[in-house]
């Protein structure tokens, strides 16, 4: 079955004690410093949020490593950055930065259109999207430590994440029902090693921890992704897109934290101001969905 | 009724503990508000993001909450909850920690996560001799230790583990191992013996 080594244990292990948890994506200090104070357990540092790199267009590539020194001396928590699928040279950047994770993201234009970055060469550990639990599997099978749904980054809309991490969970159920004989010609149609799908039919779960993002804008979207199976939630823009983003922040953490307790969400939406607009997913031409970037 | 005990669940690895209980056989319970914690004989402070938690803590009410708890029971913090259990922390006066272990320790002492590390560590109270193989992620370090504390396993001669009467605190996860003699150690020789 799947082998875990000892430095891939300390990837993992990061992602776990960043369970229950919120993740916010921030642009300057001052955002990192209000996504701290608010609860984050981590931060994601970028140049521009998902709405914006959206309505900008253009390539969107990894930030300046200036911004995110200056992020990582402002707080204490984790922080994260994004490199370009397949861009292993933006993720050597990162990796001597010391940041503390690297999403391998579809929010950025792609470098690659075969291969993502092989992420066992790396000390750092990764985080990677995905649809269902193939593109899953794949993504752990080249090194990734932590999972979440890609959802559709910058459009608001929470149906995106809600479709992928039920289909993640279903084709996991149905794993767990098949014969070992069976595993294998599942394997092949996957694309992915039989020892990843015989850990996940042993264990009933992936090897690494399984987070929500891409459309999180509420406290009850974050809620609704808890009790769907993830295991903590990344908000891009829907914290700096909105009018309040302190109260905000600290409202979604607060849903995050009691995900189970209505009343308890209910209270934390009550103070809040307009949320980001939301794109509805119809009216985001194909090409310009994020989620169909890496396979 | 059985004996239960609790681990905070604001924010960490604290279903990790869970498990860990549960092969011991010692039911858990995930405490999030201070009345979670009056079935409760011992607690666990798992390891997460201490910033985050200690807010969260203070929301809640559970800092109070835990303060009186451990004036009667056993409390386990394992890396953050070895951070909210001490009683000050190097260079940092905003946060105030719980207070509750006379050690002064120093948050992500070893670095960054790049240096996050595996290693085996001694601890002597074991009477098998084998070595405990701890896990440190952004691990902090104890720094100094008041009188009344223990030293209970070192690392290169470093104290990474220590106790007094009713707190169990370590700089490293062994929550992250399928090895479960410091819960066993925690129940057996600290919950059980401080019920009263």
């Amino acid at each position: 079955m799947f082998k875990i080594d000892k430095e891939y244990r300390t990837k993992i292990g990061l992602a776990e004690m960043l369970k229950g948890g919120v993740i916010m994506d921030v642009t300057t200090s001052e955002q990192a410093k209000i996504a701290e104070d608010a609860g984050a357990v981590a931060v994601m540092a970028l140049e521009r949020i998902p709405a914006d790199i959206r309505a900008d267009g253009g390539v969107a590539r990894m930030s300046n490593p200036k911004m995110i020194r200056a992020m990582m001396k402002e707080v204490s928590i984790p922080v994260m950055a994004k490199c370009r699928i397949g861009h292993f040279a933006e993720a050597q950047v990162l990796q001597s930065l010391g940041v503390d994770f690297i999403d391998e993201s579809e929010v950025l234009t792609p470098a690659d259109e075969r291969y993502h970055v092989d992420k066992w060469a790396f000390k750092v550990p990764f985080v990677c999207g995905c649809r269902e639990l193939g593109e899953a599997l794949r993504r752990i099978a080249e090194g990734a430590a932590m999972i979440r749904t890609k959802g559709e980054a910058g459009s608001g809309n929470i149906v995106e994440a809600v479709r992928h991490m039920r289909m993640v969970q279903s084709n996991m159920r149905e794993i767990t029902t098949l014969g070992d004989e069976e595993l294998v010609i599942r394997a092949k149609e996957m694309g992915v090693p039989v020892d990843l799908l015989e850990y996940v039919k042993k264990k009933s779960r992936l090897p690494v921890p399984n987070f929500a993002a891409g459309g999180v804008a509420t406290p009850a979207d974050a809620s609704l992704m808890m009790q769907l199976g993830a295991e903590s939630v990344f908000v891009g823009s829907g914290i700096f897109k909105s009018e309040d983003p302190q109260v905000r922040a600290k409202a979604i953490v607060t849903a995050t934290t009691h995900y189970d307790d209505p009343d308890t969400v209910a209270r934390a939406s009550e103070a809040l101001g307009e949320a980001m607009k939301g794109l509805e997913i119809s009216q985001i031409p194909e090409s310009e969905r994020m989620q169909e970037r890496g396979w | 009724m059985s004996l239960c005990v609790g681990v905070l669940g604001l924010q960490g690895d604290f279903a990790l503990h869970a498990a860990m209980l549960k092969r011991l056989k010692v039911r858990s319970k995930t405490v999030r508000r201070p009345d979670d914690l009056t079935d409760c004989a011992g607690l666990i402070l798992p390891g997460g993001e201490s910033t985050t938690l200690m807010k969260l803590m203070a929301e809640t009410g559970l800092d109070e909450g835990i303060k009186t708890f451990a004036a009667g029971h056993a409390v386990m913090g394992t890396c953050a909850g070895l951070i909210m259990l001490s009683a000050g922390l190097i260079g940092e006066k905003k946060v105030t920690p719980l207070g509750l272990i006379d050690i002064e320790a120093e948050r992500n002492a070893y670095g960054r996560q790049v240096d996050s590390f595996v290693d085996r560590v001694r601890v002597p109270v074991f009477k098998d001799g084998k070595d405990f193989e701890a896990v440190f992620i952004r691990a902090p370090r104890i720094r100094f230790m008041g009188e009344g504390v223990k030293a209970m396993a070192r690392h290169r001669d470093e104290v990474v583990m220590a106790r007094n009467e009713r707190v169990l605190v370590m700089t490293f996860h062994p929550e992250l191992t399928r090895d479960a003699r410091i819960h066993e150690y925690f129940v057996k020789e600290m919950v059980m013996k401080s019920r009263f």
